[in-house]
């Protein structure tokens, strides 16, 4: 019994060894640097946007000039899921591509246009959200208690 | 502005954005979280940010790279709670992050079904 299980146990360390060493180590460090870079990228591009739309409109709010470079990359990245080209971005970037605001509008897009078989109201309108939905519903939720923590703040400054 | 400080700025911007990009990519290789709860920890993290005040000043500095990450989303949500507040007293608890957040997300509302109407996604 006890020898069956001295077995089992040496069978395990050396399938894990062997799993160790078949695991390729150089793709993690590759993944990660593509994450960085794409994301990297992906920011200063938003950035370049920015800086162009300080520049054109320099009586803007920052409030106003972040709200038309959001409408920017966001409508970039959806008319890219359009054509086909994100997801070819997405297979390099990993993370980098997903985490900024343009992956949030490729997960709508995509989402949307997957369902469109089923058609406009029950596919598109329907499974819109079906990605991003945990992203809105918690951030309304957090920051819906983040306002009020400040209102109860607000009584006693 | 000088242009060594616009380089700066750029290269702040690439190493922020870019850092935060792979932290996730970490959590994707090294945990069994999913994509989806990732971003809602990323998006928590930056309503938290914003709750205790410290988005801003991290936003001075790193502009894009922290704003257009999820994290900047929440910290956006966050904002117009709190500006809300403010503004409406209790009741903008509630609608100030929608407010705030408008634009991008009704842009990403009205872009995806245009893209839905024009294109057919490709069979793979």
């Amino acid at each position: 019994m006890t020898q069956s299980s001295e077995n089992t146990r040496k069978r395990n360390e050396r399938y894990d060894k062997y799993v160790k060493a078949v695991t390729p180590q150089s793709s993690v460090w590759r993944s990660l640097w593509r994450a960085f870079f794409v994301g990297g990228l992906t920011c200063i591009l938003a950035q370049g946007f920015a800086d162009l739309y300080r520049w054109v409109f320099p009586s803007w709010t920052a409030d106003m000039v972040g709200n038309l470079t959001s409408v920017t990359v966001i409508s970039l990245a959806i008319l890219l899921t359009g054509l086909g080209i994100f997801d070819k971005i997405a297979k390099v970037g990993g993370a980098g591509s997903f985490l900024p605001i343009t992956g949030f509008a490729n997960a709508m897009a995509s989402a949307s246009m997957e369902f469109k078989s089923e058609g406009l109201i029950f596919g598109t309108s329907a499974k819109m959200f079906s990605v991003v939905g945990p992203v809105i519903v918690n951030g309304v939720v957090w920051s819906t208690v983040a306002g009020l923590i400040h209102f109860v703040i607000g009584f006693f400054m | 502005m000088s242009i060594w400080q616009t380089v700066l700025t750029y290269l702040i911007v690439f190493a922020v954005g870019g850092a935060l990009c792979l932290g996730a990519e970490l959590l994707i290789v090294k945990t069994k979280l999913t994509p989806a709860r990732i971003l809602v920890i990323f998006l928590l993290f930056g309503v938290l940010l914003e709750t205790v005040g410290v988005y801003k000043y991290i936003f001075q500095i790193a502009q894009a790279g922290i704003s257009v990450p999820i994290v900047g989303f929440g910290a956006s949500l966050a904002r117009g709670a709190i500006e809300g507040v403010k503004d409406y007293g209790i009741l903008g608890a509630f609608a100030g992050g929608l407010m705030r957040t408008a634009f991008g997300v009704g842009a990403a509302v009205a872009a995806s079904y245009l893209v839905t109407l024009i294109f057919s996604p490709k069979s793979k």
